[in-house]
C-alpha cells in the first residue's frame, strides 16, 4: 500500500490529468499535501478557530459546526431530527418545534443552509436551513445555537431548492424538487404529469428584528424539478435564479428519462415585479393548505406549533414580466450568482462546460424580446441573448460553484473529483486539484456574499473510502481544506464529518462569537413551569396529572424524595437548573422513562414527561458531570398501586427515622 | 501554609472522586473577563476585605427596606439552595452572624468575585476545604450583590 502510494506520487500532476480524463476517482494521492500544511491548521490548545463552518448534515436533519482552519467540530445543532443526547424533540417544551401538517415528525434530510445577510454581508444572527423530505424552513440563532423556528412549506414535495437569501434578508426562498399535483384534485393518475403536476417557489418573509418567518407568496410553474437557486445582488438585487430540470416532465425513470434535452432552464424572477403584484392584490389566496409554523414563545420560553390554512399564490402565466426561463445545458444543478451580481453561472452536472450568463444581456434580451418560444407559458430567452461565455472542458460533472475576492471562482467537478479554479471574466481555467473523493458542495468564507473573505476553500465530499481508519462498511463522509490565498490552491488537511456534509457556510467568528449566549438570566425565564428557588418547588396532583417542580443547583435536585404518586398518573418533571455561571448544564433522568434525558442549560427550565410502569421505587439523577459531588446528585420517586391512599410529600434533607416511611 | 494545604486538599479531592471531575474544575478557575472585573492587585492591603471590585461599602442605619425585600427575593433564587439561614452548613456555611464574621467588602467580593477570592484568599480557601464545593459564581450585579448582604444584615438581627 505504502510503496504504491509513493509510485503513484511520483507523478501527481499527469496521473490527476490522465484520471480527468478517464472520470475515474483519484487514489492513493495522501502525499499531495506539501509542507507547512500542519502549521497551517494548527489551532494551538485553548485558542480559537478563525471562522465558524455551518455544515448542514443531510440525512441526520441537524446542522453541525466545525472550526476552521482546524476542523474540530464543535456543536451539533439539532434541527429537524429529534436529539435525544439534549432532549430536543423529547422534552416538553421542543416537541411542537417537530409538529407538521402530518403530525409530529421526528426525521429529515438537512441539505442546504443560508447564513442572514445585510448589504449582501453576512451580519452573523440566523442560519436558515431547509428540510428536504417533509418541507420545511428552520431558523437557528446564532446568539444560543438552538432552533427557533420551523415553517412547513405547502404545495411542495421535496423542498432541496433552499433555502437561498436575499441581500437584506428580505427573503428565504423554497423551490419544490418534485412537482405534485396542487389544488383539489389530487388523486390523478401519476401518468398525468404534465397536465396535473405543478412547480411552486416559496418565498419567506423574515422580519428584519426578529426574524420570524411567514409565506408572504408562492409562484405556481409548470411541472418540473427545481434544484438550486440564488439571489441576485448589487445590480440583479430583486430577481433570484433557480436551476431546474428534467423539463422533459419525465415521472419514472428519471435517470434516463430526464436526461435527454440538450438544455434545462434556470428560471429567473423578478421578485420586485411580484411584491408589486401581491400589493396591488393579484395573487390568489389558495385555502385548501395546510401546514405547520412552530416556534419558540416568548411568553412561555417553550415551542408552539400553530396550522395554517392559506398561502397566496402568483400565476406567471397571467402575471407577465416576472419569470422567464434562460436555456441551460444540461440538467443543471449549481446556480452561483458571483460578488459582482453581474454574472449567473450554470453548472449543468452532465455538462462538459460551464455557461456563465450576464445579468445585463438577461435584461436586455428581455426588453428586446429575444425570446426563442416559450415553456409552459413563460418566455424561453435566447441562450446566446443571455449568455457571457462558457468555460470550456473545464472537468466532468460541474455541480457547484463558489467566490473569492479577487475575481476568481471555485467549481466542483463530482464526476471527476476535483475543484476547478477559474476566472469568472477571462473565463480561463487557472488552477485544479483532486478531492477525495466524489465532492459536491464547496464554501469559500462569504463565498456567496457580496465581499467573500476567501483564504480557505472547503470541499464536502460523499465518499470517503480508504482515507481513514475502516469502519465497517459505513464510513464517515469527509471535508477537506484548502488554502486559496495564493495563486495555487493547497491541500490543507481532511476531516470526517458527522451525517452527509452537504452545502455549509463559513463565517468569521468575530461575526459570532461576542453575541454568544453564555447562561440563561433566571430574572427572564418566563416558563410558566419555573421554580425560581427552591423555596418555590413543589408537587402537584390534578387528577391522574402529578406536576413536578423541581430544582437543580450542584450538588442536590429538590425535591429529592417524592412520595404518593400511583401506577396510571402522568408525571412531569420541570427542572429548573438554578445556577448563574457559564457551562453549568445539570441533566435529568428517571429509570425506565420512554423518551430520552433532559439536558438543562443554567438558568432554564425543561420538563420531561414519564409514565411509570410499576409499582416501586424509581430514581433520578443528574446525568451531566457537574461537580465533586456529581454522583451525589440523585433522589428517588415511590410509585404505589394505583387506588393507594397515600398523600403526596416531597422534601430534601428530611430524615425521617421510620422503618418504613410513608406508613 | 495554607498555600501549601490547598494543592494537597486538591489531589485528594481527585484521589477520592469516583471519576476524573470533566473538565469543569480547570473552568471554575478565573476567566480573563473575571481578573477585569476586579482589577488588578485589588485589596492587596486589607486582607479582611477580600479580594475584587469593592474596596469600600458604607452601611446605612437603620437598613434599607427596600433592599431588605430585593436581597430576599435573590437568596430565594439564587443562594438558599446551599445556604440556610441558620448556623447550619448545607451546601455552604449557614448565614447567621456571617456579617458579624465578615467585613462588609469581604462578603460582596465573595459573591462578586468567587473564582477568584476561592484561589487566593486565604478564608475564602478555608470554607472551601470545609465544604470542598466550590461556591457557584451566580452572577449578579454590584447592586444585588450590596442587597443580598442588606439582607443578611436583617437575618443577623440589625434594624
Amino acid at each position: 500500500m505504502i510503496n504504491r502510494n509513493k509510485l503513484f506520487s511520483l507523478g501527481i500532476t499527469a496521473a490527476a490529468i490522465s484520471l480527468t480524463l478517464i472520470g475515474c476517482k483519484p487514489k492513493g494521492l495522501e502525499s499531495v499535501t506539501t509542507s507547512g500544511a500542519a502549521e497551517k491548521v494548527y489551532v494551538a490548545p485553548g485558542k480559537h478557530d478563525e471562522f465558524y463552518n455551518f455544515v448542514s448534515g443531510g440525512f441526520n436533519g441537524q446542522v453541525s459546526v466545525y472550526g476552521i482552519p482546524s476542523g474540530r467540530l464543535l456543536r451539533i445543532i439539532p434541527v429537524f431530527s429529534v436529539f435525544p443526547e439534549s432532549g430536543y424533540g423529547y422534552s416538553e417544551q421542543s416537541k411542537a418545534m417537530l409538529n407538521t401538517s402530518h403530525g409530529f415528525v421526528p426525521w429529515d434530510d438537512q441539505h442546504h443552509i443560508a447564513l442572514s445577510v445585510t448589504n449582501g454581508e453576512h451580519d452573523g444572527r440566523w442560519v436558515f436551513g431547509n428540510a428536504n423530505n417533509t418541507p420545511r424552513l428552520a431558523r437557528i440563532d446564532l446568539k444560543t445555537f438552538r432552533t427557533t423556528e420551523i415553517i412547513e412549506l405547502p404545495n411542495s414535495a421535496g423542498n432541496h431548492s433552499s433555502p437561498f437569501i436575499t441581500e437584506n434578508s428580505e427573503y428565504v426562498v423554497a423551490g419544490t424538487r418534485f412537482s405534485v399535483p396542487i389544488g383539489d384534485n389530487r388523486d390523478v393518475p401519476i401518468s398525468s404529469y404534465k397536465k396535473n403536476f405543478k412547480g411552486t417557489v416559496s418565498f419567506v418573509s423574515v422580519e428584519p428584528t426578529s426574524g420570524k418567518m411567514k409565506i408572504a407568496f408562492q409562484i405556481e410553474t409548470p411541472g418540473v424539478n427545481f434544484d438550486l437557486a440564488r439571489a441576485g445582488k448589487g445590480p440583479s438585487h430583486g430577481w433570484f435564479f433557480f436551476s431546474c430540470y428534467n423539463t422533459e416532465q419525465a415521472y419514472t425513470l428519471l435517470e434516463v428519462n430526464a436526461s435527454q434535452r440538450d438544455k434545462d432552464f434556470i428560471m429567473a424572477v423578478n421578485w420586485k415585479k411580484a411584491e408589486e403584484y401581491v400589493k396591488a392584490g393579484k395573487g390568489k389566496k389558495v385555502k385548501n393548505v395546510k401546514y405547520a409554523h412552530n416556534f419558540i414563545d416568548e411568553k412561555t420560553d417553550a415551542a408552539t406549533s400553530e396550522i395554517l390554512n392559506e398561502v397566496l399564490m402568483l400565476d406567471p402565466t397571467e402575471l407577465k414580466d416576472m419569470v422567464y426561463f434562460i436555456p441551460c445545458p444540461k440538467s443543471p444543478h449549481g446556480c452561483d450568482t458571483d460578488p459582482s451580481g453581474e454574472y449567473i453561472v450554470g453548472s449543468g452536472k452532465l455538462a462538459a462546460l460551464i455557461p456563465v450568463f450576464s445579468f445585463t444581456k438577461i435584461q436586455n434580451a428581455i426588453a428586446n424580446k429575444e425570446f426563442e418560444g416559450d415553456f409552459g407559458g413563460i418566455p424561453v430567452i435566447k441562450y446566446e441573448s443571455a449568455l457571457y461565455g462558457e468555460v470550456k472542458k473545464p472537468g466532468l460533472g460541474p455541480l457547484h460553484t463558489e467566490f473569492d475576492a479577487n475575481g476568481n471562482a471555485y467549481t466542483s467537478f463530482f464526476v471527476s473529483s476535483e475543484v476547478v479554479k477559474w476566472n469568472v471574466k477571462s473565463l480561463q481555467v487557472l488552477d485544479r486539484v483532486p478531492t477525495y473523493y466524489s465532492v459536491g458542495h464547496l464554501s469559500v468564507p462569504g463565498g456567496p456574499t457580496k465581499k467573500p473573505h476567501g483564504k480557505y476553500l472547503i470541499a464536502y465530499n460523499k465518499i470517503t473510502k480508504d482515507r481513514y481508519l475502516p469502519t465497517g462498511p459505513e464510513l464517515a463522509q469527509s471535508a477537506q481544506l484548502y488554502d486559496i490565498s495564493g495563486d495555487k490552491m493547497q491541500l490543507l488537511l481532511d476531516f470526517p464529518t458527522v451525517g452527509e456534509p452537504h452545502y455549509a457556510e463559513a463565517i468569521p467568528a468575530t461575526l459570532v462569537e461576542p453575541n454568544s449566549t453564555k447562561f440563561y438570566k433566571l430574572e427572564e425565564n418566563k416558563s410558566p413551569f419555573v421554580s425560581l428557588g427552591e423555596g418555590k418547588t413543589k408537587v402537584e396532583r390534578k387528577g391522574n396529572r402529578v406536576d413536578v417542580y423541581m430544582t437543580a443547583i450542584r450538588s442536590h435536585l429538590t425535591p429529592d424524595n417524592i412520595e404518593g404518586v400511583r401506577l396510571g398518573d402522568d408525571v412531569y418533571f420541570h427542572i429548573t437548573n438554578l445556577e448563574q455561571d457559564w457551562d453549568i448544564p445539570h441533566g435529568f433522568a428517571v429509570k425506565g422513562a420512554a423518551n430520552a434525558e433532559l439536558l438543562i442549560m443554567p438558568g432554564e427550565t425543561q420538563t420531561l414527561y414519564w409514565k411509570p410502569t410499576e409499582v416501586g421505587i424509581y430514581p433520578f439523577y443528574c446525568t451531566d458531570f457537574c461537580s465533586a459531588l456529581h454522583q451525589e446528585m440523585q433522589g428517588y420517586i415511590r410509585i404505589s398501586p394505583a387506588g393507594s391512599n397515600l398523600p403526596l410529600t416531597f422534601s430534601t434533607g428530611k430524615i425521617v427515622e421510620e422503618k418504613e416511611s410513608g406508613k | 501554609m495554607k498555600k501549601i494545604l490547598l494543592p494537597i486538599a486538591v489531589a485528594a479531592i481527585s484521589l477520592f472522586s469516583c471519576a476524573p471531575d470533566k473538565s469543569k474544575v480547570v473552568e471554575e478557575l478565573p476567566t480573563h473577563q473575571d481578573a477585569k472585573e476586579s482589577g488588578p492587585e485589588a485589596n492587596q492591603a486589607d486582607v479582611t476585605k477580600g479580594i475584587g471590585a469593592i474596596k469600600e461599602v458604607k452601611l446605612t442605619h437603620p437598613l434599607d427596606q427596600e433592599r431588605v425585600t430585593r436581597g430576599t427575593a435573590i437568596y430565594e433564587m439564587k443562594c438558599q439552595a446551599c445556604h440556610k439561614l441558620d448556623d447550619q452548613r448545607l451546601v455552604g456555611p449557614g448565614w447567621k452572624d456571617v456579617t458579624k464574621r465578615r467585613q462588609p467588602e469581604w462578603i460582596m467580593n465573595m459573591i462578586l468575585n468567587v473564582d477568584v477570592m476561592l484561589d487566593k484568599d486565604e478564608e475564602a480557601q478555608k470554607l472551601l476545604e470545609l465544604c470542598l464545593t466550590r461556591m457557584p459564581n451566580q452572577n449578579v450585579s454590584i447592586g444585588d450583590a450590596r442587597d443580598i448582604l442588606e439582607f443578611m444584615r436583617k437575618n443577623d438581627g440589625e434594624k
